[in-house]
């Protein structure tokens, strides 16, 4: 094909041109999407894909909530135009979102000092973060993420224009958390450094602060002038209660915090890949919030213009209806129910059934969707190649993934992985 | 003075307060001009006001128009008892990849048969633009300055698009307001003076603002220099089906193009032939020389996705993959493209015939009937089109651009009347 394509031309600027991406590098793979493509790969009917953060029934099978289904009746039935959005978004989701996060008691909420946007799920959310504090945050752009985070963070905000830093947070020795090394950490920040807070259900380990700790980590930035930028993708889903859940950006925000959120209902919702998120922002006062408004407007509108249309109305509309609201909340609650009990049988099956070295105590005492089993890399790839399990290859695998019918598998696969047995 | 002077003592009083100067100094940004234009169309009190500064079709009664097929295939999502709300791919829904790359490219393509086509969904047309902007930043065999021209004038968000991932949007020259047309030799002596290898940002069709396409052999031109001067193609696409009511007619310059071998990327936004605008549906279609080359390609576009978005959304690109990949909502589509765009080109002819023959209005108004697509350049002054605002409540941009979609048999008469007392200096 190649040879062809030579022999018609005869110009060197034109074969330049043609090879214009030799000197491209193959990418590597996403270390956690990745993990979907090899699943989707296996053949073996006992494979479990425990990658990717999306939730699974008893069967296995995606979970479209009875909320959502109602909510995206309701919408169609309305017969919506699809003109564009503003470019911040459906203004009504917003203010909903924002309502949710920093509860309607909220001063600043009140006081109308939060700017809020719409956004690409989480993912976009932090982006925007990222972008804006690139561009305007007076002082050294550097942000700490605690060691572990979840994977595409670093990305983010490096291609935002940040230094990426880390501060302890997970103790391997306890499979806690590392809260002298935290505090340490923070500590020794330089001043106005920019601290990245998991609101809840820390990616990947599930382990977060307790209240009295948040308190505590509160009255450090607070010493410390750090700025706080909170990601908040488990809402709801980590303890199942949605106020429980936002205990920590409600604090700080109580405590005069003029925190970042970005927010995520890809998870709580069910609303994974119709990309539904916000990002705001807490400023000083209206006037404040306007200024900072338009420049997320600047931010936004080269990138992508305007966000999509049809998650933000489902949202909304399970947001600003009572009823649909409460049945979401009951579904929300038995999501995380669901996985706690998946915490339970599997604690149970690996130490009293089958007696695996180790302790394991970590998988019940963790929250959230995730687990970090503290199985190594090694181990993880021997489960995928053997025994057909897959998960991210620092250990941490989706609670959500497994059920009554897959957990005997799982836990006789991880059983044979820690006594080398694989 | 008074909200600032408040604005400290509230700062220096509050024991409760912490660093309140974070966001002090962020400066309060223009609002976008054509927001600020339809904010003060809606504003505006007059029972005969007319907004031509829309960027979305509307129909003969002015109402935004959600196409039957989208309908369609919208009930057909909302029966399908086994669909779930589940993170696509991160480069998209492969069905709709695939379907909008033949879309464009042609079923028969050369390139898509070599599987030389790396085509990533994005964020409507924006998001292409800005990710194939981001590729070519990244990666772009760069031997000068990182720069890409533009056409005078071009779509408004484009410089801003280019300027924001660290690429210098220069300019060539495009639109001739002596003739209301296409200026081809300032045009082509851009191309040929242009260092080699440059990138050229061109419109598919329906030039946005002007209306103003080059002719095919125009196009053959055009290329034959991109070939010898090693060009690169930017090439957005917003209006396939949209300029002359036909999909591949529309599609005939990128796939000439592509059969030359010039090199090039593809932007394309189904926001206006589908209608589907707020559900953000587009694709980048990157042509490589190889399949090899095309695998390496995705791989990194993969990653720039996932740093800002992870995964496009699900909505919009699974309507549109309904009606390309069935035959009988891709012919319903066809209709409902060509219902859009006579309409449009019903109301290119009645303005004309109002102008030209009623109303008798000074000037050439050729222009109006040729121009190609939702928008025309009048070729009106900005203070013609200042008047229009002021006096006659008609919104347009001051470059004189109007969107023909504003326009409907109700109000046509009184927009004619109104262009033709501001040419003759009569608001």
């Amino acid at each position: 094909m190649l040879t062809a394509v030579i022999a018609r031309r005869s110009t060197p600027t034109a074969l330049r041109a043609l090879s214009t991406w030799s000197a491209v590098p193959a990418g590597p793979p996403d270390p956690i999407l990745g993990v979907t493509e090899a699943f989707k790969a296996d053949k073996d009917p006992r494979k479990i894909n425990l990658g990717v953060g999306a939730y699974r029934d008893e069967n296995g099978k995606p979970y479209v909530l009875t909320s959502v289904q109602k909510a995206e009746e309701l919408v169609a039935a309305s017969k919506p135009d699809k003109e564009y959005l503003p470019i911040t978004g459906l203004a009504e989701f917003t203010k909903n979102a924002a309502k949710l996060a920093y509860g309607a008691e909220s001063a600043p909420l009140k006081q109308g000092a939060i700017a809020v946007t719409q956004s690409i799920s989480g993912t976009g959310a932090l982006r925007i973060g990222g972008a804006f504090i690139g561009r305007h945050y007076p002082k050294a752009k550097v942000i700490y993420l605690p060691t572990p985070s979840w994977g595409n963070h670093t990305p983010i905000f490096r291609d935002s224009g940040l230094e990426v830093r880390g501060y302890r947070y997970f103790d391997k020795s306890t499979v806690g958390l590392d809260f002298e090394g935290m505090k340490a950490d923070l500590k020794a920040a330089p001043e106005h450094s920019i601290v990245l807070l998991h609101a809840c259900a820390h990616n990947p380990t599930g382990i977060d602060p307790t209240h009295a700790q948040w308190k505590e980590i509160s009255d450090l930035v607070k010493e410390k002038n750090l700025f706080p930028f909170f990601d908040m993708a488990y809402q709801g889903f980590a303890t199942g209660s949605i106020s429980n859940d936002a205990f920590a950006v409600r604090h700080f925000v109580a405590e005069g915090h003029q925190v970042a959120l970005a927010q995520s209902f890809a998870k709580n919702m069910g609303l994974y890949g119709e990309r539904v998120g916000a990002f705001s922002l807490v400023t000083a006062d209206p006037e404040e919030k306007a200024r900072v408004d338009s420049q997320l407007k600047i931010v936004i509108r080269p990138m992508y213009s305007n966000p999509p249309l049809h998650g933000a109305r489902i949202a909304n509309a399970i947001l600003s209806d009572a009823a649909l609201y409460a049945e979401w909340e009951t579904e929300v609650k038995s999501m995380a129910d669901r996985i706690i009990s998946m915490r339970e049988t599997l604690y149970n099956t690996l130490t009293h059934d089958l007696k695996t070295p180790g302790e394991w105590g970590h998988i019940k005492s963790q929250i959230g969707m995730f687990s970090f089993t503290g199985l190594t890399a090694p181990q993880t790839k021997a489960l995928a190649e053997k025994a057909h399990v897959y998960m991210t290859a620092d250990g941490r695998i989706s609670m959500a993934g497994l059920n009554s019918k897959n957990i005997e598998h799982f836990a006789t696969s991880v059983d044979a992985a820690v006594r080398g047995n694989l | 003075m008074t909200d600032r002077l408040k604005q400290v003592v509230n700062h220096v009083s509050s024991s409760n307060k912490m660093s309140n100067d974070l966001w002090q100094n962020v400066p309060l940004a223009p609002p976008d001009s054509i927001f600020k234009l339809t904010a003060a169309y809606k504003a505006d009190p007059f029972e005969n006001k007319v907004n031509l500064g829309v960027g979305a079709y509307r129909d003969d009664d002015n109402k935004p128009w959600v196409l039957p097929v989208v309908r369609k295939a919208e009930q057909i999502l909302l029966n399908t008892p086994s669909l779930d709300h589940e993170y696509l791919p991160i480069t998209g829904l492969p069905e709709f990849t695939a379907a909008a790359a033949k879309l464009i490219l042609g079923p028969d393509s050369p390139a898509i048969a070599g599987g030389r086509v790396t085509t990533v969904q994005t964020i409507s047309g924006t998001g292409a633009n800005h990710l194939g902007a981001l590729f070519l930043e990244r990666f772009f065999p760069w031997s000068g300055n990182k720069e890409i021209y533009l056409s005078d004038p071009t779509w408004a968000n484009h410089p801003a698009i280019f300027k924001n991932v660290g690429i210098v949007p220069r300019t060539y020259p495009y639109y001739d307001p002596k003739t209301i047309g296409l200026d081809f030799d300032g045009y082509m002596n851009a191309l040929k003076t242009a260092p080699n290898n440059s990138i050229f940002l061109i419109h598919a069709c329906a030039h946005n603002p002007t209306g103003v396409d080059p002719t095919r052999e125009q196009w053959n031109e055009i290329a034959a220099v991109m070939l010898d001067k090693g060009h690169y193609g930017f090439f957005d696409c917003a209006y396939q089906g949209f300029a002359s009511g036909n999909l591949d007619n529309d599609a005939w310059a990128v796939r000439e193009f592509v059969k030359k071998g010039v090199n090039m990327l593809i932007c394309q936004s189904f926001a206006k032939n589908a209608g589907l605008y707020g559900e953000r549906v587009g694709a980048l279609h990157v042509i490589s020389s190889s399949k090899e080359a095309a695998e390496r390609v995705k791989s990194q576009l993969s990653v720039l996705q996932r740093s800002e978005i992870s995964n496009p959304p699900t909505y919009g690109a699974r309507i549109v993959n309904l009606i390309l990949n069935d035959a009988g909502l891709f012919e319903e589509w066809k209709r409902d493209i060509a219902t859009m765009a006579g309409r449009i080109i019903d109301m290119r002819k009645q303005l004309y015939k109002v102008l030209t023959e009623e109303l008798k209005t000074p000037g050439n108004w050729d222009h109006i009937v040729n121009q190609i697509g939702m928008f025309s350049f009048t070729g009106i002054t900005p203070q013609q089109s200042q008047a229009l605002v002021e006096k006659a409540h008609v919104y347009m941009t001051a470059n004189g651009r109007i969107s023909m979609t504003g326009l409907n048999r109700k109000n046509l008469g009184y927009f004619a009347e109104s262009l033709d007392k501001a040419v003759r200096g009569q608001l």
